[in-house]
């Protein structure tokens, strides 16, 4: 038996079937994971992420130690609900975790992965020692995502009016807190749409409330295919220690200036470009039948070979599309090999498709 | 718990087996394709190609995985289902009107003996 988010019953009781998740149950669909896709991209959705980790982050050195903790600079957080997307480094450059950082009346609010919070806690307390920090794990929390274009006026319609007002006022990449509920215009779908943090003992209730209000429940199934069409990194697939933000369509998310910002992994990181950056995660469409799937190796005529880091059948553009590491050299054609046998496909970048309307 | 109609004879490889007149129908049960979740592609047997009981008779492609199928009884193809071409997710929804190929069968009593009946596959998946 795995880890249980507060909705374990309410998931069983509506037909979820199960898959593990970094030690976790967590709902795959609850019927069609093709169908929950769709519904996202037209309409919206509600997700369980309540495996996910909230790491609260106070003390007078909470700005300087992030700055050091993180490949994003937290000092471009000039206000109060402004959140920015940041890798975690080792010291050899390689990704330690992805996370999302807000800047709260508090401090910091940091949502970092599910199977790699444990780990992400030890890695920050080794690292926090001469700053003044304090990090509080809020595991009593839940987390809720409602994704797509109608989601915040779905919600709107459903909660209190300081918190319909609130909704109306974020803008993207925003998050606030509004009575205990915490509220968040941001997600992994590549749709519009909030991620709210509250506490578990109303989780249930809420998502309850939204199903009831004919708000489709979404499993993780439909969450990995609609992060693939947005062309969103994976831990564990993309990213890990193995690699460094610069091979990962990432280097977007390092802040360089200023110089003598030394955050960890800033070494390699400088060495790996002094040195030339040898690869890059680009997008693979396969025009034919079939599924790309991750670790599929991928040939580059004259170039070299690359992989599959991530690949699944898209049901919005109803074709196979993939993410994969390949030669920096690599231009608009590949070829991958599935089940012995080579097949062509395009190159592209790799964001497939946003706000429901194809990019490639 | 899945839907295992007592007519049909079944491989443990999860075909289904249906007689019709002189021809052999074949599809995948309800397990198999709960267990497959949603169906993308089908890769059908070429008409003309002829099996031994048992023999790898095209694929069927889920979101979650590639999954051989075997042809259940020995004979030759005779016809395919096109129209989960364009819906594959028939599968999903009509396991067992929705076909995958027919097969001229060379030894249809002695190859349907050997199958499972409903109560054997039921066992034989733990239901």
């Amino acid at each position: 038996m795995g880890k249980r988010t507060p909705l374990f019953d309410l998931h069983l009781a509506l037909g979820a079937k199960l898959v593990d998740f970094g030690g976790w149950d967590m709902p795959l669909h609850y019927g069609s994971q093709v169908e929950e896709h769709h519904q996202v991209r037209r309409d919206c959705g509600i997700f369980d992420v309540s495996h996910m980790h909230v790491i609260d982050v106070s003390g007078s050195q909470a700005k300087p130690w992030l700055q050091h903790l993180l490949a994003n600079d937290v000092g471009r957080l000039q206000h109060t609900g402004r959140a920015l997307y940041s890798a975690m480094l080792d010291t050899q450059g390689g990704i330690v975790d992805d996370m999302i950082v807000y800047l709260t009346d508090e401090g910091y609010r940091l949502v970092v992965n599910a199977a790699t919070g444990a780990k992400d806690l030890a890695w920050m307390n080794a690292h926090s020692s001469g700053f003044d920090v304090h990090l509080t794990h809020r595991s009593e929390l839940a987390m809720l995502a409602i994704q797509g274009p109608h989601a915040r006026q779905k919600i709107a319609e459903l909660v209190t009016q300081a918190r319909t007002e609130l909704i109306h006022t974020l803008r993207p990449f925003e998050g606030q807190q509004e009575g205990d509920w915490f509220i968040a215009r941001t997600g992994y779908t590549g749709e519009d749409g909030l991620e709210i943090i509250l506490p578990s003992d109303q989780a249930c209730r809420f998502f309850n409330d939204m199903v009831g209000a004919g708000i489709s429940p979404i499993g993780l199934g439909a969450r990995d295919t609609l992060r693939l069409e947005a062309g969103m990194n994976l831990f564990g697939q993309e990213i890990d220690e193995q690699v460094s933000p610069l091979i990962s369509n990432m280097a977007w998310t390092v802040a360089w200036q200023p110089e003598d910002r030394g955050f960890i992994g800033r070494a390699a990181l400088e060495a790996e470009r002094a040195k030339g950056v040898a690869s890059k995660l680009v997008g693979l469409v396969l025009e034919e039948r079939g599924v790309l799937r991750a670790h599929q190796v991928v040939r580059i005529a004259e170039v070299g070979e690359g992989e599959i880091t991530s690949g699944s059948f898209s049901p919005t553009l109803s074709k196979s599309i993939a993410l994969a590491r390949v030669p920096i050299a690599t231009a608009d054609r590949a070829e991958v090999e599935i089940r012995g046998k080579w097949y062509p496909v395009r190159v592209v970048q790799p964001t497939f498709v946003r706000h429901g309307k194809a990019l490639i | 718990m899945s839907d295992i109609p007592a007519e049909l004879r079944f491989a443990e490889s999860h075909e289904w087996a249906r007689q019709e007149g002189d021809l052999i129908v074949v599809g995948i049960s309800d397990h198999a394709q709960e267990a497959l979740g949603d169906v993308v592609f089908v890769e059908l047997p070429e008409i003309g190609k002829v099996f031994a009981a048992g023999d790898a008779a095209g694929v069927v492609e889920s979101v979650k995985a590639a999954s051989d199928i075997y042809s259940p009884v020995a004979g030759e193809v005779v016809e395919v289902n096109e129209a989960l071409g364009d819906a594959p997710e028939e599968l999903n929804n009509t396991p067992y009107s929705s076909w995958i190929f027919k097969v001229k069968p060379s030894n249809a009593a002695g190859d349907l003996a050997k199958l499972l009946d409903a109560a054997g596959y039921k066992a034989a998946i733990g239901e």
